[in-house]
């Protein structure tokens, strides 16, 4: 029975667990960031839309408003330091009817009082020479120049490496189950998930073998933590109830995306919004930083917490609404669909704070949008309430706030020779739909992915046009190598997705 | 990173590479570098361990692996092909009087080849469940039927225990009994279509013997399981390929394969903007198996998806002597070109390649036209000089037709878009001036 201590344990994994996770590691405190999943990301985080919002949507007073104002200026800085992939392109929300233009003109009064910059109402003419794509009988738009776009799981594992690297402990596949408060601080126990290899998230620079050890037992660990933070997304109301706090209940909100071939790159350039509805931002059409084009989400609320099937009734709202925004888009680009949920909450706004049941348990939930562009913003807010709590928040002496990542596909030919003379693992191309070497996918491997959708979401490998039908056998084996486990064990992601049932007589 | 001058530079090992290797070095076009992707020669033949190859091409029945072995062995006779196993072309670009192919392996890192002439055989890919939308989750045990077959075949794997095929095309029909040999229970092959694509030989070989129920006009209306595939629910479809729900019911299983369809892999091909056939997915081709681009050849799956390995052997023989012919003619050219005293010829670009369609010779070339019931025809463009073999695929299954091809007619008591139409047009035949129209009608009798 492992039993460990450490002033702050985040729960849950997510964009919002590690941007704190990386925020609290310029201080001098220990830090452990528990996940459930064999994997960063893959809850609700996995599923976003990767929008870097402006901030003209939200209520002005709220939370959502302030922090995704601040959030979305915190990119561009965070992206340089954690080379993410970040782009600035802007977004517009398009008026269909002129009777909707007052409507953008109240939103564009919003944004300004949320202190949005450079917001602008531009009508059809102006609005096609930005985006000769859509439709030419919009009637106006709004553009809001700080809009952005990220990959959603890029940002995360970014985060997670900078965040190990400065001395977080990172734990997966481990579940907490209980959490009691005694002296002043909180026994924690947490639960490894049957059949997972839990293991922290190797910082890049301390590269060393995966472990292999295959846990068959359920081993429970022990976590004595001085401060908790509940980021467990739509379990956040069940990990606070474990303190008797009851204050927050999650409902699920479904959103199906649709991911277009690469084909459209430059489609569109800005993130093209309609006008908002009361559940959401709209069906929107989103140029990703990779070149694709997403359609979507759609916003349906269910009771599943793990309801993440696509629909064919989703796929007509969506399609049938984009294409009236967009006439040309075609449903034969159509590479891939999935579906995430929104960790909506009972609480119009964010809930970040103090729990009414202990001052040391801060609540980081009801991250629905724009839950990523604020978490970076959410995270110092938290550290606020830590220090009001009592935690002494001294930054470290040495905080090294760089993380680097190779991705051969955006090095310059010379510069791809040179490194594939240096390590002929780059020279080796394993998926050929987005030009991925078996040295990226060693070294995610390496910075702790452990299955073949861990490997995915930090390589691209599998996620072009091809969708893995030529590099899954390929990155099977490179798993199995790399982990010492045999081909049969290697998951999807994690325990009951085994992707081969045995071998060959 | 270095550059090399080759005369020819073909892309892709597997038949339609290897067929056109030999045949160009047969036919003397010099230096050739035959590059491919995997360590292995033979491409998709080498995990097709069922046989039913060869038939027609050499008379007898063969395995996948023993098809490519024939010419494999043959590739030794000839020093001047360089083989660059696990290799991959990354980009092409055609210049001025080159194509320039860059590629990349482990003991060489990044190498541009300068090559006088290349041929695209790149073969095809699996269209993914993404591209057919299936609706549901996204859990471990969706394989596409090649990585299917690829991981029992080659790597020795099992994909799962209980399976459900969606596409009843020859590859699905031939994984069907595949599964089946290794003992996993296939519980269905479903079919949107109301037949199968698959050919008759297979049904019988693959599914009845074996007592495996095909659902034709039904398809997969979502996948269920969180994790790993639990199940999948059919739904029998309309006329317009919408289903039924009410008449829907779920199949249990932990595997489903897709065989829905074979995709030209021509991503490379639309770098070096070569025109492609809509109807095909594939480059637009002459009767020497040119593309719109001069210097570029292309043949086998990556033109059109061929039903027999055996047709991809016979026009990749056609495309390696057409690529030896322009080599040697663009050679023959250079020679000139270092005579001073014929330096004129030089500055006229192509004049002496007789082989080029697009800019330069427009009449030199029937064009094929699809006519009633026909989906795609290649060549697409014919040679006024001699024969051409025509792959002809039609559009729906017809029953006693008449196939007609300019003045030629043949009768037919039955064509589905499963079987390919073989026909021979000869310069005769061409009633037309710059035109061949290919049609079915019913016959009269």
């Amino acid at each position: 029975m492992a039993h460990k201590e450490t002033d702050v344990l985040i729960i849950g994994g997510g964009v919002t667990g590690t941007a704190l996770a990386r925020e609290l590691s310029r201080y001098e405190v220990s830090v452990m960031l528990m996940e459930k999943e064999v994997d960063l990301a893959f809850g609700t985080s996995k599923a976003n839309s990767g929008i870097v919002h402006s901030g003209i949507h939200d209520r002005p007073g709220t939370l959502k408003a302030r922090l995704c104002v601040e959030g979305n200026r915190m990119y561009p800085q965070m992206a340089q330091e954690l080379d993410f992939l970040y782009q600035n392109n802007g977004a517009v929300v398009v008026a269909r009817q002129e009777d909707e233009i007052p409507a953008l003109k109240r939103l564009m009064e919003q944004g300004q009082q949320n202190g949005v910059t450079g917001v602008r109402l531009i009508g059809r003419g102006e609005l096609l020479a930005l985006e000769p794509h859509l439709a030419p009988d919009l009637a106006a738009a709004l553009v809001m120049p700080s809009g952005g776009i990220v990959i959603p799981f890029d940002l995360v594992y970014a985060l997670a490496e900078n965040a190990a690297a400065n001395g977080v402990e990172i734990v997966l596949g481990t579940q907490v189950t209980d959490i009691q408060e005694e002296d002043g601080a909180f026994t924690v126990q947490a639960t490894h998930i049957a059949g997972r290899t839990p293991r922290a998230a190797q910082a890049a620079q301390t590269i060393q073998a995966a472990q292999t050890a295959q846990t068959t037992v359920l081993p429970v660990e022990t976590v004595r933590a001085r401060y908790i933070v509940n980021a467990a997304g739509l379990h956040a109301g069940t990990v606070a109830s474990m303190i008797g706090d009851d204050s927050i209940s999650i409902h699920p909100r479904k959103g199906e995306e649709y991911l277009l071939d690469r084909r459209l790159a430059g489609f569109v350039r800005h993130t093209v919004f309609p006008l908002p509805t009361p559940v959401s931002k709209g069906i929107l059409i989103i140029p990703t930083v990779e070149g694709n084009i997403m359609l979507g989400p759609t916003a349906c609320a269910t009771d599943s917490f793990d309801d993440y099937g696509t629909t064919a009734v989703g796929w007509r709202e969506v399609f049938d609404y984009v294409r009236q925004l967009a006439p040309e888009l075609k449903a034969s680009d159509l590479i891939t669909a999935f579906a995430g949920l929104r960790a909506a909450s009972n609480h119009e706004d964010f809930i970040i704070g103090p729990s009414a049941v202990s001052q040391r348990f801060i609540h980081a939930a009801g991250m629905e949008s724009p839950g990523l562009t604020a978490a970076p913003a959410a995270a110092r807010l938290v550290c606020e309430h830590l220090q009001e709590a009592g935690l002494d928040l001294k930054p470290k002496k040495v905080f090294d706030p760089i993380r680097r990542v190779i991705r051969i596909r955006d090095l310059s030919a010379s510069e791809q020779a040179q490194l594939m003379q240096q390590d002929a693992a780059y020279s080796k191309i394993v998926c050929r739909c987005e030009y991925v070497s078996e040295g990226e996918i060693r070294d995610a491997i390496r910075r702790g992915a452990t299955t073949l959708d861990g490997v995915k979401l930090r390589t691209r490998s599998g996620m072009g046009r091809c969708q893995g039908g030529f590099c899954t056998p390929k990155i099977i084996g490179i798993l199995s190598r790399e982990l010492g486990l045999p081909p049969e064990k290697i998951t999807k992601r994690g325990p009951g997705s085994p992707l081969l049932a045995g071998r060959l007589r | 990173m270095h550059e090399v001058n080759v005369d020819l530079l073909i892309v892709g090992a597997g038949p339609a590479g290897l067929a056109a290797a030999i045949a160009a070095a047969e036919a003397g076009a010099g230096e050739i570098v035959l590059v491919d992707r995997l360590a292995e020669l033979g491409g998709i033949l080498q995990q097709c361990i069922h046989n039913g190859f060869g038939l027609r091409f050499f008379k007898e029945e063969l395995t996948g692996p023993e098809y490519a072995q024939r010419f494999m062995d043959k590739l030794a006779d000839f020093p001047q092909i360089r083989i660059k196993a696990e290799t991959m072309v990354i980009e092409i670009a055609p210049d001025q009087r080159v194509t320039r192919v860059t590629t990349v392996n482990a003991r060489d890192g990044l190498v541009i080849y300068n090559a006088a002439a290349i041929i695209l055989a790149m073969g095809c890919r699996e269209r993914p469940r993404g591209a057919i939308n299936t609706p549901g989750t996204r859990p471990a045990g969706i394989y596409t039927a090649g990585s299917a077959q690829r991981l029992m075949n080659v790597e020795g794997f099992l994909p799962g225990r209980r399976a459900v095929i969606l596409g009843s095309g020859d590859i699905g029909l031939i994984m069907a009994r595949r599964l089946t040999l290794e003992g996993i229970k296939v519980e269905a092959v479903v079919e949107l279509m109301p037949y199968s694509s698959g050919l008759t030989r297979n049904i019988v070989q693959c599914l009845d013997d074996f007592g495996i129920p095909l659902y034709v006009g039904h398809t997969v209306t979502e996948i269920v399981g969180r994790d790993r595939v639990e199940g999948v629910v059919v739904a029998p479809v309309d006329s317009t390929r919408v289903p039924d729900q009410k008449r829907a019911f779920r199949i249990d299983c932990d595997t489903l394969v897709l065989s829905v369809g074979l995709i030209p892999e021509n991503e490379l091909s639309l770098q070096a903007s070569v025109l492609l056939d809509q109807a095909t997915g594939g480059p637009v081709v002459d009767s020497d198996y040119q593309t719109s681009v001069p210097g570029i050849f292309a043949c086998g799956n990556v033109v059109h998806v061929h039903d027999l390995v055996d047709d991809v052997s016979e026009e990749s023989i056609v495309a390696g002597r057409s690529a030896a012919a322009f080599v040697n003619s663009r050679r023959d050219e250079r020679d000139l070109c270092d005579r001073r005293d014929r330096r004129d010829l030089c500055d006229r670009r192509d004049a002496s390649s007789a082989l080029s369609f697009s800019e330069h010779r427009p009449d030199a070339f029937i064009e094929t036209k699809a006519g009633r019931n026909i989906r795609s025809i290649v060549p697409q463009k014919l040679r006024r000089d001699r024969p051409t073999v025509l792959y002809i695929r039609v559009a729906n299954p017809e029953q006693d037709v008449v196939i007609s091809a300019g003045g030629l007619r043949r009768k037919l008591r039955q064509v589905t878009p499963g079987e390919t139409v073989r026909l021979t047009v000869a310069p005769e035949h061409c009633s037309e001036e710059l035109q061949l129209t290919v049609t079915v009608e019913k016959s009269e009798a």
